[in-house]
């Protein structure tokens, strides 16, 4: 089952490399993982999108616990949640058809042009990985010259929180 | 006033207590080897390797429970340390290692005995450091030994480049360190605690499999007063050998890979099992789809990450092994007449069966030397307490089946990472801490050779260790699965070209003594061991035949051992099996 994790570790050089040794080690799966310092610079926050049975997720808890580095963990599937990933994506565009075409796909998608060239169009939208896999399927048919993920944020709905 | 790194670092192993460093200097190392000089309260050992360095400081902290403490210089001095940090990783062995790096103006650069210590240990280590600022490097040291000792202990590397040694700071030694992302637990739930009792008072087959955790949480008074309190029978994997008096009435020896047969049966036919401390390694389990079927299981382990890991888990318990235990037996004390006596008696009459299969009986000879003899005679001549280390293959398999060991911590072996080469660096570090005791390192020709420069060290600070080499000519075990499982091609099993042992030792300025026949083994020990000024190279020529049993073969289950061919049991096993 595909499971999202997020990490408050120590914010130190060599954090990130243990936790990917630990994945690479283990040979857990790693779908997506991303880090960056919190609103306290001594902590840095990491967002795992991992898969597996219960328990191999319940090991990749443990052993991520058990990392020096860790504070705290939380494992956002067990409760409601919100996931949110960045993509950039640069789009080859001949004539004003297509430019029209990708236009109103990207407003169907409330995506937003964010650079624009006389043969290309850059594009940012943001949302869940389906909404993201969706566009990138809507613009299949024109020339897709780059794409850039950002992998998965999340957060917990409500009152729930993962802090110190 | 300020001092330097290097003096920091002397400090704060004059503020830990630290007796030994084991250790082999190099440029990188200088400023802290000329500390070390400079002072008298922390002995170094200078090593002839660097394996042999972290391997004598796994030995010291094995049989005393304190650290071991390693001090190595930069690039080969670390890779050589790789070894012996991941045996003491695999087996939990408390450890600090200091690695002196290339100063830090050169990291990155490829400089000259530069490598990226802390990236190569990383996942060999319990928690590794660099030091890049003098300021923190006593902070650091601090938690280094609370890291390497506290939960489930385990090595930590603390990497510092030389400027960093040799620049100055204040010194001040924390008398604790408080780590909010690392708080072991060693009391145990007490609700799961009293569940787990439950359980066990309700067993009408139970068992007790102990592991190293009950040996390294020095848990062996609550586990002796359990066992003898619920008169159930208990077994050991080979790291927990000690932790329960192997005289003791209801230990029913080692189980595993070559366990006794008791063992086995019993850990296949139990209903309810009390693992303590130990984490149903594949050696231990064979193949986890037949292991124990039904079996309701408590686990306690310091480390949650070990509970349930293999095998489902009904009560686990997260604390000390001796705490835990301790809270057992004030539960269960008051309660013993709910115990289904009648069902255990059962249960003990068939372990009695099993028991009576007899599966470590061998056939002895007069005219070859069975290993297994060697270590009988060895544990008669040394009444039983001497402090054991070995290497790996048949001759630790047969110490930890014939050399009964009364007391935790004095059977010294790599079990988790099975290190060749382990066992005379590791009697270096035992002898060391026990300068009067009995300290022997049965080994065999193929592994006492990887570390066989080790003897130089002995000799420079006059380590009377007694080496009982069994040599049967081969890498045994290699040999034994060979003959076993591929049709006795016995592909570069044998050792071809083996010195001449006695003359070896001799040329190192030990004792050698070459024994061939049974019957001189019993005088040729005792002489040995009443050489208590020297070291003794017993060179044993054993039977190059012999293997090791019983014997659960890899993928197989508790109940499918194999048996001594010919033995008494081996027609009621296969039939049984068929």
């Amino acid at each position: 089952m595909r499971r999202i994790i997020s990490v408050l570790l120590e914010n130190e050089a060599g954090a990130l490399s243990r936790v990917a040794g630990l994945f690479s080690a283990r040979g857990y799966n790693i779908e997506s993982l991303t880090v960056a310092p919190t609103d306290d610079d001594s902590l840095s926050r990491m967002t795992i999108v991992t898969f597996g049975t219960d328990q191999i997720i319940e090991q990749i808890t443990k052993q991520l616990n058990k990392l020096i580095e860790v504070v705290k963990l939380s494992d956002l599937t067990e409760g409601h949640h919100i996931e949110r990933e960045l993509m950039l994506v640069k789009v080859g565009t001949t004539g004003s058809d297509q430019r029209e075409e990708i236009k109103r796909l990207n407003d169907i998608f409330r995506g937003r042009i964010i650079d624009v060239t006389d043969s290309t169009y850059t594009l940012e939208l943001t949302g869940n990985s389906q909404k993201v896999d969706a566009f990138l399927e809507a613009l299949a048919p024109f020339e897709i010259i780059e794409v850039v993920r950002s992998g998965i944020s999340g957060i917990g709905r409500g009152k729930r929180a993962l802090k110190v | 006033m300020t001092i330097t790194g290097a003096e920091i670092l002397v400090r704060c192993l004059q503020d830990e207590q630290i007796e030994f460093i084991f250790g082999y200097p190099g440029g990188a190392a200088l400023h802290i080897y000329d500390a070390l000089y400079r002072q008298e309260a922390v002995k170094h050992i200078l090593v002839r390797h660097e394996q042999g360095a972290t391997h004598a400081a796994d030995g010291y902290a094995r049989s005393t429970g304190k650290p071991g403490v390693v001090l190595v210089t930069s690039g080969p001095g670390v890779t050589n340390t790789v070894t012996g940090i991941a045996t003491a990783f695999m087996d939990s062995i408390p450890m600090v290692v200091i690695t002196a790096q290339v100063p830090s103006t050169l990291i990155g650069d490829d400089a000259f005995q530069e490598v990226d210590t802390v990236g190569i240990t990383r996942p060999c280590v319990k928690h590794n450091f660099l030091v890049k600022d003098v300021a923190d490097l006593a902070t650091t040291m601090k938690k280094a030994f609370y890291l390497a000792t506290s939960g489930r202990p385990g090595p930590v590397v603390v990497d510092v480049p030389k400027d960093i040694t040799n620049e100055t700071a204040a010194y001040d030694y924390p008398k604790r360190v408080a780590m909010r992302s690392y708080q072991p637990r060693s009391k145990g739930h007490s609700k799961q605690i009293a569940r787990g009792v439950d359980l066990l008072l309700r067993a009408k087959r139970p068992i007790i499999y102990t592991g190293g955790g009950a040996v390294l949480g020095d848990a062996q008074k609550p586990l002796r007063e359990l066992v003898d309190l619920l008169g159930f029978p208990c077994t050991t994997t080979l790291m927990g050998l000690g932790a329960i008096a192997a005289s003791n009435r209801y230990f029913l020896g080692m189980l595993g890979m070559h366990g006794t047969y008791e063992s086995n049966m019993a850990m296949h036919d139990c209903d309810v099992m009390l693992a303590v401390g130990a984490r149903f390694d594949d050696r231990v389990t064979g193949d986890l789809e037949k292991f124990s079927p039904g079996t309701r299981i408590v686990q306690i382990d310091i480390d949650p990450s070990s509970i349930g890991k293999n095998v489902a888990v009904e009560v686990p318990i997260v604390g000390d092994c001796g705490d835990v235990l301790g809270e057992m037996v004030k539960l269960a004390a008051p309660r013993l007449d709910e115990i289904e006596r009648p069902a255990v008696e059962r249960w003990w009459r068939q372990i009695d069966e099993w028991k009576s299969l007899d599966s470590l009986a061998y056939t002895h000879s007069d005219e070859v030397i069975k290993p297994q003899y060697v270590v009988q005679k060895m544990m008669e001549v040394t009444g039983g307490d001497a402090f054991v280390t070995s290497d790996v293959g048949q001759h630790q398999m047969w110490a930890a089946q014939y050399y009964g060991f009364e007391a935790p911590r004095r059977w010294i072996n790599s079990g988790g990472l099975g290190t060749m080469g382990f066992g005379l660096p590791a009697a270096m570090g035992v002898q060391l801490a026990h300068p009067k005791e009995a300290v022997a390192c049965i080994t065999g020709d193929a592994s006492i050779i990887m570390c066989i420069q080790e003897l130089s060290t002995c000799k420079q600070y006059d380590l009377p260790i007694k080496v009982i080499n069994l040599n049967n000519r081969y890498m045994g075990m290699v040999r034994q699965w060979q003959e076993f499982f591929y049709d006795r091609r016995y592909s570069h099993s044998y050792m071809d070209a083996l010195p001449d042992f006695v003359a070896l030792a001799e040329s190192f300025g030990h004792a050698g003594m070459r024994v061939e026949k049974p019957a001189e083994v019993e005088d040729a020990l005792k002489q040995a061991f009443a050489m208590k000024e020297r070291l003794v190279f017993v060179d044993v020529v054993t039977d190059p035949a012999e293997n090791v049993y019983p014997m659960i073969a890899a993928g197989k289950g508790h109940n499918e051992m194999h048996l001594k061919p010919g033995c008494a049991g081996e027609a009621e096993v296969e039939r049984e099996l068929a």
